[in-house]
């Protein structure tokens, strides 16, 4: 019987540290030096459209985000060149530009049937989290190809376990103007900052951020 | 010198498409239009359309030419005076950030098909027209391209500068 009451007493006094945890987290104000400390960014690259929406807004994100990891499908060669030649144009700066690019399996082709998708999800999970725990970035950036729903709880995981503070940025793809992607739904309660891109959207996702269109 | 309009189906394929732009039904429609060239885009299209330039009653005929992926194609499109482009918003807003009137047709036997909210959004704010593959001969007859208006760019920057304060960098 008091073994019992002993658990219990354990069960919340664990459950205070937690909270206490998360609160003082959230509560932390602190400021950052561009120069000396830069902030390492993850960002998902789907195909096609994800990946021109991505580098829209890699393009604008200040030299004190470095370096820039680039994840992209295996069978996107396309995107790879695209990553390059965004970076490239970058030039000019006088420190030398760090990115990289990491490729991981297809959550899903387009066309693929959902039963199958759950299957190759789980692939696509199985090389994503290595990936994430061992780069430990310190924003994720993504905009809603299936591969971007591994890496965002793998990034989760890093938070949850005070491995690493990781900022996850969820922007919602530009075409979708009235209903959520499956990522975003799945994502949309955990993340850090979630944006959408119509006001359609934003009305039905209230916890949502919204100032217009943000890829051009 | 005839008119160019360009066709693309960005990285997926749409067989349907390249099919239906290059029968000589579209390609007749184009002469009568003023086009002269017609340059398709197919991704990973099985079919490939032949370069051969049409046949076409009395007028200039419009000669053919495809190729499957670049890194850009912003060239083609600002050399384009018409872009006939699928559904994907990557497509569309290199059409609209270029400031060229689209056709944008919807791809009907993609899963899910969420591709159509963005085609639809546009098209009801008066910056694009679409249609489904099967009028497409009859929109690029019937359709008036001087009610477009331009659609103004997104601003990635203000996710950036959101970035920078929720990090703390000043």
């Amino acid at each position: 019987m008091t073994l019992d009451y002993f658990f219990v007493l354990i069960f919340f006094l664990s459950l205070i540290f937690l909270i206490l945890r998360l609160w003082t987290r959230n509560s932390k104000k602190y400021t950052r030096s561009k120069d000396k400390d830069p902030a390492s960014v993850l960002m998902v690259a789907g195909s096609g459209g994800h990946t021109r929406e991505i580098l829209s807004l890699a393009t604008t994100l200040g030299k004190h985000y470095s370096p820039r990891y680039y994840i992209v499908a295996e069978t996107d060669s396309v995107s790879e060149a695209k990553i390059h030649y965004c970076e490239k144009q970058r030039g000019g700066d006088d420190v030398p530009q760090e990115y990289q690019i990491f490729t991981i399996p297809r959550s899903r082709e387009v066309k693929q049937s959902y039963l199958t998708s759950i299957l190759t999800t789980c692939r696509a999970s199985l090389s994503s989290f290595p990936l994430v725990f061992k780069l430990q970035p310190d924003v994720i950036l993504c905009n809603g190809p299936g591969t971007c729903i591994p890496i965002c709880f793998a990034g989760l995981l890093l938070k949850w376990f005070s491995v690493k503070d990781t900022y996850i940025v969820y922007v919602e793809s530009f075409c979708r103007v009235t209903s959520m992607s499956l990522s975003g739904k799945l994502l949309y309660r955990f993340v850090d900052a979630f944006f959408v891109q119509w006001p359609e959207l934003a009305e039905k996702y209230p916890g949502a951020k919204y100032m217009g269109p943000v890829v051009s | 010198m005839g008119k160019t309009i360009f066709v693309t189906v960005g990285t997926t394929q749409f067989d349907s498409l390249i099919k239906k732009i290059t029968s000589e039904e579209a390609l007749e429609t184009l002469a009568a239009l003023g086009y002269s060239q017609l340059t398709a885009q197919i991704g990973r299209g099985e079919y490939e359309p032949s370069e051969s330039t049409s046949r076409t009653n009395g007028h200039p005929a419009v000669s053919v030419s495809w190729f499957r992926l670049k890194a850009s194609i912003e060239d083609d499109i600002a050399a384009s005076d018409l872009v006939v482009s699928h559904a994907g918003a990557g497509s569309v807003m290199d059409c609209l950030g270029l400031g060229k009137p689209v056709l944008v047709v919807v791809n009907e036997e993609l899963m899910g098909n969420h591709q159509t909210e963005l085609a639809h959004k546009l098209a009801k704010d008066g910056h694009l027209h679409f249609c489904g593959v099967k009028d497409l001969v009859v929109s690029l007859k019937s359709l008036d391209w001087s009610c477009l208006t331009p659609f103004p760019p997104g601003e990635p920057a203000k996710v950036a500068r959101f970035l920078d304060s929720a990090l703390g960098f000043v």
